[in-house]
């Protein structure tokens, strides 16, 4: 009987929704807090008891990624892998490899320094939109209409002078409906999809945005697939907005994607999709 | 089991796990619920972090 275990920082619905899939289709399953575990440097996989595959669900990014590094020093699986974590947890990797694997991305402008940041908005011209290349739930996601919007931010990341604040990601605003696109693709499988309708700028849920259940189009299906494939695929969150001119973009991937609410109406049992292929990628 | 803050009454749903927020209905301070020596314990609860999310 394979054993699974799922690695939180904070259980949240989904970490419940994923223990109790595995139990029912009778798998060995522990979850362990990341929080009171240790590694070593001589640390043995015979030390630790996490069984045949890993699910890493910490909310915390770094603490997530630098665990799964642990885990595959001990060369336990782990969905994701840390190379897929670190594809998707930094904006600015995840839109190089969208666009080197020809997958439909906004523009995307980078630079290192606020002087060369307002070149290529002097450049290219209002609105874009700057994102931290690390973090989630739409914060610090800010449109530039102005310079003096401009002005005050960038005055502020030099006042706080955190390491990522030195890296400027400029995004093109790309001219949609109010709302956009989330699908789950576990593996090979696009299992859910769903829009987010915001009368807002922002579409996170976690900042309100109304859920609606979306039919998994042909488009949809094709796009995550090559969206998964360049991050390096897994359990992943593709976000969608629909270009007027162009399209369906894809304008982020999510590491460790959130369900709860798709969950509630999807037709296909998403925990159990999620456990499914887990289990199977280590029997391979 | 009481509050550490404000010594209000929190409940702890009978199913709650390790790693379960729970919140103070009087204060309003989160605790996330721990077991330390087989007890059940309350410690405060992280805060939002920069690199928390999807």
């Amino acid at each position: 009987m394979s054993k699974i275990s799922i690695v939180f920082d904070r259980v949240r619905a989904e970490e419940k929704m994923l223990q109790k899939e595995a139990e029912q289709l009778g798998y060995d399953t522990t979850s362990i807090d990341a929080k009171i575990t240790r590694f070593n440097t001589e640390s043995k996989k015979a030390d630790y008891d996490f069984g045949n595959v890993v699910l890493e669900r910490c909310v915390s990014y770094f603490r997530g990624i630098h665990f799964t590094a642990c885990l595959e020093f001990l060369d336990i699986p782990v969905i994701n892998t840390f190379e897929v974590a670190n594809n998707c947890g930094n904006k600015m990797l995840t839109s190089l490899l969208l666009s080197k694997h020809k997958v439909p991305t906004p523009k995307t402008y980078f630079s290192f320094s606020a002087d060369a940041a307002r070149e290529n908005l002097d450049k290219v011209g209002y609105p874009l939109v700057i994102k931290p290349i690390i973090g989630s739930w739409g914060r610090s996601v800010v449109p530039l209409k102005d310079k003096d919007t401009v002005d005050a931010l960038f005055e502020i990341r030099e006042f706080t002078d955190g390491p990522h604040d030195r890296i400027f990601y400029l995004q093109e605003m790309v001219k949609r409906p109010p709302r956009d696109l989330r699908a789950i693709i576990v593996g090979d499988e696009v299992v859910a999809a769903m829009y987010r309708k915001s009368s807002g700028f922002k579409t996170n849920i976690a900042l309100g945005a109304d859920p609606e259940l979306c039919k998994i189009t042909k488009e949809i299906e094709d796009l995550c697939l090559k969206a998964s494939k360049a991050v390096g695929g897994g359990i992943l969150g593709i976000d969608m907005m629909e270009d007027e001119k162009r399209g369906l973009v894809v304008h982020e991937v999510n590491n460790t994607v959130e369900f709860k609410g798709l969950a509630k109406v999807a037709t296909k049992n998403i925990p159990k999709a999620m456990v499914e292929f887990a289990v199977n990628s280590v029997r391979k | 089991m009481n509050c550490p803050d404000c010594d209000g009454n929190i409940n702890v749903p009978a199913d709650a796990s390790v790693g379960e927020i729970v919140s103070c209905p009087d204060c309003g301070a989160d605790f996330e619920i721990s077991k330390k020596d087989g007890s059940i314990e309350l410690k405060k609860a992280e805060t939002v972090g920069e690199d928390w999310g999807e």
